[in-house]
């Protein structure tokens, strides 16, 4: 008997509540804002969060602002029509960075790069040359990948870039135009481009995937995701030398005559 | 259903029993009830304040100005939900350095209690990932991303219901399309569902079998594409479905001036929001709700 009005009491006092959320809720009044985060005058929450993050920003900042090495001048991907220093320097690092890794694979080697100039974020200023450059110039997370390419694909690549009114980077190719701009001649490390050859094409994840319209990469054969962030190759390049050399020069080369 | 018509029956029971009379009474007292929903979405990143030169967002943004402003509004109403609509990772060397333990960290002091998964959050792959739940105090929640073939399978929840001074919070996640947008190997197993079909299934759930006073969708599918209107969206999602209150939208990265209102398939209204990006913005939605017994039939009265 005891126990049946225990039980009793908790089955009311069950309902007592059960009842009591039963009667619904409604929303009768609805309040929007956006509020914008800027600093506040006296903020309390300040010292635990900046206690907390202290070292991970010192650590971020030691680690991004030591010295690699040095800009004699600025390095700009706008200082030339068909090609850059800027573009120049980071098709450069791609092709001596990345063909080691390459070849230790595969044992074959790039023959050429391709980049994009839209890829290039930022310039390099005259001056001191450390990790946070490396994240400038390139903040994105793209990888290099080297492509088979038949020959077709890429005449495909060198048409695109003739038409092209931006001067993308590469190195290893050598494409000259006539004055009127016909293709003269493309050389291929130092070799006339022979159509009926396989070539290795270095590049970004993000064009092999088909961005900035460089649709040529799908007509490939096989190809190497290297897993190597093009901002780690820089820095590893930027760790090797001790001062930058980047200029334009004939690698795109428009002549003045037919 | 079930459970009210249930309910209903024992009431009168325990009425009869002699102590219904008591607890019906105090049903009867009009109650109103106050909850603030705190939003962010796409902070990639951005612990540290824009500096005072950035040419958009000059001082603006920071963990610390975010945990100040959250810290305010809580001492005002502490009955505060505080939710993200994903892309927490990737736009900072800090994502680079510590692979978004510093970011979860950070929102777990912040006391955030769940989020969805961006497209970005994967930059460091399913794995990636996984491996930085540990840090995470609140809930990841995607109803639209089957992981049950890969390692956060049991890791991430459909929905969550809180009970916040009585009412229940019901949120959901849904997340975007991968496929072309994220490399596969990131992604691995992960099954992108209908988040149309999920959204009006996990509405219906929410509110009609587990009751829920609010329901909350925390979506990264991006707040509308008027190239596209087929294509998912929050503003597609919305006309489309059923039982969702509010939308916390994300991917776009879209500055809304204010929270804009748009009709359900019912023609119901729905508030949509999205604070753009960097965490420059927080979203501020308060909730007030009467019970029963005291609403009048006057409507929603919504201030944006």
């Amino acid at each position: 008997m005891y126990l049946y009005i225990k039980q009793f009491v908790l089955f009311v006092t069950i309902i007592f509540f059960a009842s009591c959320r039963e009667h619904q809720y409604a929303i009768s009044e609805i309040h929007g804002n956006q509020l914008p985060i800027a600093p506040s005058e006296s903020p309390t929450t300040k010292d635990s969060i900046q206690n907390f993050l202290e070292p991970y920003i010192k650590h971020v900042n030691n680690v991004l602002d030591e010295p690699l090495c040095y800009a004699p001048y600025v390095i700009s991907k706008n200082d030339g029509r068909y090609n850059s220093s800027a573009g120049n320097l980071m098709a450069d690092i791609i092709m001596m960075q990345a063909n080691p890794v390459f070849k230790s694979r595969t044992d074959n080697n790039i023959d050429f790069v391709v980049l994009n100039h839209g890829g290039i974020r930022s310039i390099i200023s005259k001056g001191g040359v450390s990790s946070r450059t490396a994240y400038e110039v390139m903040p994105f997370e793209n990888t290099i990948v080297v492509v088979e390419m038949r020959g077709r694909a890429i005449r495909d690549l060198v048409s695109h870039l003739i038409r092209s009114s931006r001067p993308h980077p590469i190195s290893g190719i050598q494409i000259i135009i006539d004055n009127k701009n016909q293709l003269s001649s493309v050389t291929i490390q130092g070799q006339p481009f022979d159509e009926n050859r396989i070539y290795n094409v270095a590049t970004s994840n993000y064009l092999f995937n088909g961005g900035d319209d460089m649709g040529f990469f799908k007509d490939r054969l096989q190809h190497f995701e290297l897993q190597y962030l093009i901002r780690n190759a820089m820095i590893d390049y930027f760790k090797n030398i001790d001062t930058l050399k980047a200029g334009v020069d004939d690698r795109f080369l428009k002549l003045d005559t037919p | 259903m079930k459970r009210r018509s249930f309910v209903n029956k024992t009431l009168a029971a325990s009425a009869l029993a002699g102590f219904g009379g008591l607890s019906l009474k105090s049903c009867l007292v009009n109650s109103k009830k106050h909850i603030t929903i705190l939003h962010t979405n796409d902070v990639h990143s951005h612990i540290e304040a824009f500096s005072s030169a950035h040419a958009s967002f000059p001082n603006m943004g920071g963990v610390i100005a975010r945990a100040e402003l959250i810290r305010q509004i809580r001492s005002e109403n502490p009955n505060t939900l505080l939710l993200d609509a994903g892309d927490i990772f990737q736009g900072t060397p800090y994502f680079n350095f510590y692979g978004g333990e510093l970011e979860f960290k950070l929102m777990s002091k912040l006391g955030y209690d769940a989020a969805t998964i961006g497209n970005h959050d994967f930059d460091n792959g399913v794995d990636g990932l996984l491996a930085q739940l540990p840090n995470a105090d609140f809930k990841l929640l995607s109803a639209n991303y089957d992981f049950i073939n890969t390692v956060l399978d049991g890791f991430v929840e459909t929905h969550q219901i809180y009970i916040v001074d009585d009412i229940r919070i019901g949120v959901f996640g849904l997340g975007i399309q991968l496929a072309g947008l994220v490399p596969k190997d990131l992604y691995k197993e992960t099954r992108y569902l209908n988040p149309t079909e999920i959204a009006q299934d996990m509405g219906r759930r929410l509110k009609e079998d587990e009751d829920c006073d609010l329901v909350i969708c925390l979506s990264h599918l991006g707040f509308e594409y008027t190239s596209d209107e087929q294509r998912a969206s929050d503003v597609q999602l919305c006309s489309a479905t059923d039982y969702i209150d509010l939308i916390i939208g994300g991917h776009t990265h879209t500055f809304l001036e204010k929270p804009i209102i748009r009709k359900n398939r019912r023609g119901e209204r729905v508030l949509i929001n999205q604070v753009g990006c960097y965490g420059v913005n927080l979203g501020r939605i308060d909730f007030y709700f009467d019970s029963a017994a005291g609403q009048d039939s006057g409507g929603i009265n919504i201030v944006v």
